[in-house]
């Protein structure tokens, strides 16, 4: 199912959670909610949720209103929210068959969901452990089992690798993108490298305002427009060369990385520099040993767009 | 209607679980047995065979144990977060707050059938009047269904479950003593007004044996009332983060 915002804006006192944010997610995709902490991804994904209604603008999940129809359409979304909260003095079998028994799950089939969710996130030496006796990293497993009872289209996740250790955190990713395949999946977080793991699009969100949207890639050059090279010329004066580099048309800006070994890095409009800088090398019989794009960090796209 | 039950069944295994259920039952029998049976005025000092001590002690012992049953039923949801993920399921509010209102009414039902026993015992002594009793017993489950309600209501208000006992216990208190003792020193429409408010009032005609539609549409109001502000309290939510 596809999820669409139009001009959502949420309200608490006179602070905007939620600054009218439009954005369209096909079927099938990996979203990634990237922002600082109170930026409004956990307050939006409420609202797709129903748990909370927006004051303007409106979610539509698969062409449906979630004001309209809020129960028809929950019953297609799974979701885990922030702090994996969950009862801790319930064993974990029982859970999930409340969890699966309250999605509409009947009786008959309730047992073998249940066991299948059990087999899916690994529970199964817990599973007649009560909740609260269980580690973080089980916990997370048991939170996201409540969220797939159902075999639900949409999955949302709130930080679902928040607090866990690099080996957890690991296995959660490649669950979600296993699960991923079949289902749009919605996850926040203001991990870097998680969304490039595991996500095909990014929205960057800052005060309630959406301030990119895209794919990593995208996004590297969508905020820098130039990127940097890293060239090392040979058979040629030092500063001859240098100066030619910066005459180029498309170079806005030439460092030495290492004066002796004739090695620059060059910043450039993308595009067009790599075969001037190529031309110039024959033009002038330099050779030219080496030309690497260094990357943008996605670090610094987010930095740069959510400081102010 | 199966989503309620669903929410009703789990409320109640987690009493039965946390044994609340049976130190609750444990301590209704004991103490309404106590003064009912043994000690202050009870059953033998009365001279009748009439079961009315009994309700004037378990109308005290409910007003108690009420507040205790309904104070972790949102307070608690609110305090750990899992009232998010219970409403995202595919529930009304409505339908989460009748699921915990019929899971506190249905253990004190079965706290009430427990004493079935006294009954049985009385009517053995003398000539018991059925009726009389059969008001008693629909009195106490209607000022049970009155209290769970406010109960239910504080607990729905914050995320500690010791506010949620006192405050219910305050507002208890105004229907079950304040209101008449005011209402006594008070002449003319502002007495009348605290009298009809009165919880004592109504519970004392009807367990007397005089089934009044008033009395019941009283404590149905209180009920109703209780549930609404719940619902009330729990749309909060969208205003305040």
């Amino acid at each position: 199912m596809d999820i669409v915002i139009e001009n959502l804006t949420k309200r608490y006192g006179v602070q905007k959670a939620v600054d009218n944010i439009s954005l369209k997610i096909a079927t099938g995709e990996i979203i990634g909610f990237l922002g600082p902490n109170g930026a409004g991804k956990t307050t939006t994904m409420k609202i797709i949720t129903s748990y909370i209604s927006a004051d303007e603008g409106e979610v539509f999940i698969g062409g449906k209103s979630v004001k309209e129809d809020p129960v028809g359409l929950k019953k297609h979304i799974g979701y885990l929210p922030e702090n994996n909260p969950l009862y801790h003095d319930m064993p974990v079998m029982e859970y999930l068959e409340f969890s699966g028994r309250l999605q509409g799950i009947g009786k008959n089939e309730i047992e073998k969901r249940v066991a299948e969710m059990i087999r899916i996130t690994g529970l199964n030496r817990e599973k007649h452990k009560k909740i609260g006796e269980l580690s973080k990293g089980y916990r997370q497993r048991v939170g996201l089992a409540q969220a797939l009872i159902h075999d639900p289209q949409i999955l949302i996740l709130d930080e679902p690798t928040s607090g866990l250790d690099p080996n957890q955190i690991a296995e959660i990713r490649k669950l979600i993108r296993e699960l991923g395949r079949e289902k749009t999946v919605i996850l926040s977080t203001h991990i870097l490298p998680e969304v490039e793991a595991t996500c095909d699009r990014i929205f960057i969100i800052n005060k309630g305002k959406l301030v990119a949207d895209g794919t990593a890639d995208n996004l590297r050059k969508q905020a820098q427009g130039t990127e940097i090279i890293r060239v090392k010329i040979e058979d040629g004066a030092t500063d001859n060369i240098f100066n030619a580099l910066k005459d180029l048309k498309s170079v806005s800006m030439v460092d030495f990385t290492d004066r002796r070994l004739n090695r620059f890095d060059v910043h450039c409009r993308s595009g067009e520099a790599r075969r001037e800088i190529f031309s110039l090398c024959v033009k002038n019989n330099w050779v030219l040993t080496e030309m690497t794009q260094l990357e943008t960090k996605l670090e610094d796209i987010f930095r740069e767009l959510t400081m102010n | 209607m199966e989503k309620i039950w669903i929410i009703t069944r789990r409320e109640l295994a987690s009493f039965f679980d946390s044994l609340t259920a049976f130190i609750m039952i444990v301590l209704f029998l004991g103490f309404s047995g106590f003064f009912t049976w043994i000690s202050g005025s009870d059953i033998f000092m009365s001279g009748q065979a009439s079961l009315r001590p009994f309700f004037g002690i378990a109308y005290w012992t409910l007003f108690f144990f009420i507040p205790a049953l309904t104070m972790r039923m949102f307070a608690e949801e609110n305090r750990s977060g899992t009232i998010e993920i219970l409403l995202t399921k595919p529930v009304t509010d409505r339908q989460v707050i009748i699921g915990k209102y019929l899971a506190t009414l249905l253990l004190i039902a079965i706290a009430l059938a427990l004493t079935f026993p006294y009954i049985i015992t009385i009517s053995r002594i003398g000539n018991i009047d059925g009726g009389a009793v059969l008001c008693g017993y629909l009195a106490l489950i209607l000022i049970s269904a009155a209290y769970a309600g406010i109960g239910l209501f504080t607990s729905s208000i914050t995320n500690n479950q010791i506010v949620a006992f006192l405050s219910s216990l305050f507002i208890g208190l105004f229907f079950h003593i304040i209101f008449q003792v005011i209402s006594g020193s008070m002449k003319g429409l502002p007495g009348q007004i605290l009298s009809t408010l009165s919880m004592t009032v109504h519970f004392e005609s009807l367990s007397r044996g005089v089934v009044d539609l008033k009395d019941i549409v009283y404590f149905l109001s209180v009920s109703f009332m209780g549930l609404f502000l719940t619902e009330v309290s729990l749309a909060r939510r969208n205003a305040f983060n």
